[in-house]
């Protein structure tokens, strides 16, 4: 009987197979197997791409084909076992966040020497400055924007306005009036903190979809202002030589009072980058702290209640008006000291940094990293952040596909890809069990299943 | 015998629909006043509008704290215009004018609800501190003190517990204390709403069909937890209930509407044998009454 069984398990495979492949060359016709190109007399001719086609609709059929013959009997075989040995396999991930966070911590604090010693004080430079401060930056967003979208449960899709309040806040304040870094980066949080109010107040008598349209058309409007108000924010030109932050009032740079000369060390550009990678590090934790803190004040299991269920939160007193509020104050004041971060590490910013796809990626490193985890957010902005500035390191690619492959063109692609295995795989995110803040005998993780999402 | 909470002309319209039409009564303090009527009669509207869900499209809701004489002010507070009078040995409230988070804070009034609303994602423990939210908010300095560590917050989060702790030991969920509460069963998840109405330390507890999908000895169970509540926290409590025993075993005085109208208002005894809320529930003309009652044995 077995024998049988297995064979028409193969033709089904095969067929599956079959018709997946089908379904591939319907889509990458048009996209692939075709392209327009223009010679020189300026006429439009068509090229085809047969092999390079070919070579994708094969990609896919065998991934199914792989799909169909070993992952799944795998799944399966996995899933029975699980469900005959009654104890409750726990998660790989479960077991690994206790002890992640501290070696996380430690590592990204040693860091920058690791990036010197491996790669040199040259070689370091783009280590630290593309893979460290461009994904703390981002893991510093996430962070805020949790406080939103993982903890209140309030769908924010204009988180980006925030952070380009700060960067504005600090590029006009310090280039008008020479405040220094450290004034402003408070400052600079607050002014985005009051941005927030300001949307808020109107805007939380809405829920769910209508929450996000509004927020959504709030980033652009936001964007546009930057764009128009071109005597305050000089349009699209943005501000340039913005002042760079200083090591406590001795600058980066070459004459005698800088910071190498005062330290007796031979100039190199390393200095202020390490400098603000602790800067923002320290940011980062802070925001973590804060979050961490607040989740177990009255407020944050407020945030929490109210994600799970708003007419409750009403029925116990709680004001949810205001419970909104504190929530939108503060993930935007995170993002405006992210915001001054980014403007005074760029020395340069224009409306062009903060178009709608950031705020996309920032909620979907929340979302991906699992609502409300802390951990989670971090993991996924090194995914998503450090991945795709991994991909224009990819030169090997080059000598799989040809010297004039890429990599980075298909940067989209990836993503895309990666977005739907791990919704698949996790469709709560990363991590998306749930800690208790609070514990009478013994601390136990909430499932993912259970926690609601909000709703607005 | 003091009045808590005194309902007067209640109505509320839904567009075309009146779902209460000009309902009188008087909840006594100390007591456990049941809402009863059939589907559809306008139970938890009512307390919808008590709770402030609802604004009531006419009528008035008071209720007192302390002494009773805080009532002679009644006439005068709902002719300037306020939610509320306090005075050091009592105060007034006018609820209909209050959003329904004050009506919880400050005239302290608990609720249950029919579908169960608990945080289902959040543990037992968790829900009963969500629950005493206002008195940590003020503890921890409404976060400004509490997120740098100034202040007893640590004290009042201590007592917090200790309150759940008491809560959970009446409502027998003490072992399940830090499980999700989405993942008790039913029952436990009624307790469980309960215990979490009575740590916001309220006045009045209303309770919408606490009973309901509970088994014989649950419900059992329900009737001793409600009739402790009442004497030794010293609350009142107002109940919607369809099931019988429950209603009949342990309220002092039952309110029973039909089609958003009151008709009978009265003790259990009196009610069970009114024609009138026979003829309500059994949806007969109230001179077939008697016939129908002889049909099934009454």
């Amino acid at each position: 009987m077995a024998k049988p069984a297995a064979e028409t398990n193969l033709a089904r495979a095969f067929k599956d197979a079959g018709f997946w492949a089908l379904v591939a060359s319907g889509l990458f016709l048009p996209l692939i197997g075709f392209r327009t190109l223009q010679d020189i007399r300026n006429e439009l001719t068509l090229e085809t791409r047969w092999p390079l086609f070919f070579a994708f609709v094969a990609i896919v059929a065998a991934a199914r084909l792989l799909h169909n013959l070993v992952i799944a009997p795998w799944r399966e075989q996995r899933r029975s076992v699980a469900a005959r040995t009654a104890t409750e396999v726990p998660h790989w991930s479960t077991r690994f966040t206790g002890i992640l966070a501290p070696c996380a911590i430690g590592f990204v604090l040693v860091y920058p020497a690791i990036a010197v010693w491996a790669a040199g004080t040259g070689g370091a430079v783009k280590w630290i400055d593309n893979f460290g401060i461009q994904i703390l930056i981002y893991v510093m967003l996430g962070f805020g924007l949790n406080i939103v979208v993982g903890l209140a449960g309030l769908l924010d899709l204009g988180y980006v306005a925030f952070y380009a309040v700060g960067a504005y806040s600090y590029a006009l304040l310090a280039q008008n009036f020479g405040l220094s870094f450290f004034m402003l980066l408070p400052l600079a949080g607050i002014l985005a903190a009051l941005w927030g109010l300001m949307l808020g107040f109107p805007v939380l008598r809405l829920r769910g979809d209508y929450l996000a349209i509004v927020t959504l058309a709030f980033g652009e409007i936001i964007r546009l202002v930057l764009i128009n108000w071109v005597p305050v924010t000089n349009g699209y030109a943005g501000i340039t030589g913005i002042p760079r932050p200083t090591f406590f009032g001795i600058p980066f740079n070459v004459s005698d009072e800088g910071f190498a000369a005062t330290f007796g060390l031979t100039f190199s550009p390393i200095h202020r980058l390490i400098f603000l990678y602790y800067i923002i590090l320290g940011l980062a934790l802070l925001t973590s702290f804060v979050t961490v803190r607040l989740r177990r004040l009255p407020v944050g299991r407020a945030w929490e209640a109210l994600r799970e269920d708003e007419i409750a939160c009403r029925s116990l007193g709680i004001n949810t008006t205001n419970t909104k509020l504190t929530a939108f104050a503060i993930g935007a004041g995170f993002g405006g000291f992210a915001g001054s971060f980014f403007a005074a590490r760029q020395g340069f910013i224009s409306p062009e940094s903060f178009t709608f796809m950031e705020s996309a990626t920032i909620l979907s490193i929340v979302v991906l990293g699992g609502m409300g985890s802390q951990i989670g957010v971090a993991v996924a902005a090194v995914v998503m952040i450090g991945g795709t500035e991994a991909l224009r390191e990819l030169d090997v690619l080059k000598q799989v596909f040809g010297s004039d492959f890429d990599p980075t063109q298909y940067r989209m692609l990836l993503f895309g890809f990666a977005m739907v295995l791990i919704m698949v795989v996790r469709p709560r995110g990363l991590i998306s069990t749930r800690q208790a803040s609070v514990h009478l005998a013994e601390r136990k993780k909430i499932s993912g299943a259970l926690v609601r999402e909000g709703h607005g | 015998m003091t009045a808590l909470l005194q309902v007067e002309h209640l109505t509320m319209r839904f567009g075309g629909l009146v779902a209460v039409n000009d309902l009188s009564f008087t909840a006594n303090r100390g007591d456990i006043t049941a809402l009863i009527g059939p589907n559809g009669a306008g139970k938890t509207t009512v307390f919808n509008c008590i709770t402030g869900f609802y604004k009531p499209s006419e009528g008035r809701i008071a209720l007192a704290h302390g002494t009773p004489a805080m009532w002679d002010e009644l006439e005068a507070l709902t002719r300037r215009d306020a939610r509320s009078i306090s005075r050091p040995d009592g105060a007034l409230f006018l609820l209909e004018r209050m959003p329904d988070y004050l009506v919880a804070q400050r005239a302290k009034v608990a609720r249950t609800f029919q579908n169960i609303r608990l945080f289902s994602g959040m543990s037992v423990l968790e829900n009963l501190l969500v629950a005493q939210h206002n008195p940590l908010m003020a503890a921890s300095g409404y976060t400004a003190l509490g997120i740098f560590g100034i202040g007893n917050y640590g004290g009042a989060e201590r007592a917090a517990i200790a309150k759940a702790r008491h809560w959970l030991d009446l409502t027998g969920l003490l072992d399940r204390a830090d499980d999700p509460a989405g993942d008790l069963p039913y029952g436990a998840q009624r307790r469980l709403e309960i215990a979490r109405a009575m740590c916001t330390d309220p006045v009045l507890l209303c309770l919408d069909e606490p009973a309901a999908g509970l088994n014989p000895r649950e419900s059992a169970e329900l009737n001793e937890l409600i009739l402790r509540i009442r004497t030794d926290h010293d609350v009142s409590v107002l109940l919607i209930e369809h099931d019988m025993s429950v209603v009949m075993k342990i309220s002092d005085h039952v309110v029973v509407l039909d089609y958003g109208v009151k008709i009978a208002d009265d003790a259990p005894a009196a009610v069970r044998d009114d024609p009138k809320v026979i003829a309500a529930y059994l949806g007969v003309e109230d001179r077939e009454v008697g016939k129908v009652e002889a049909e099934v044995g009454l």
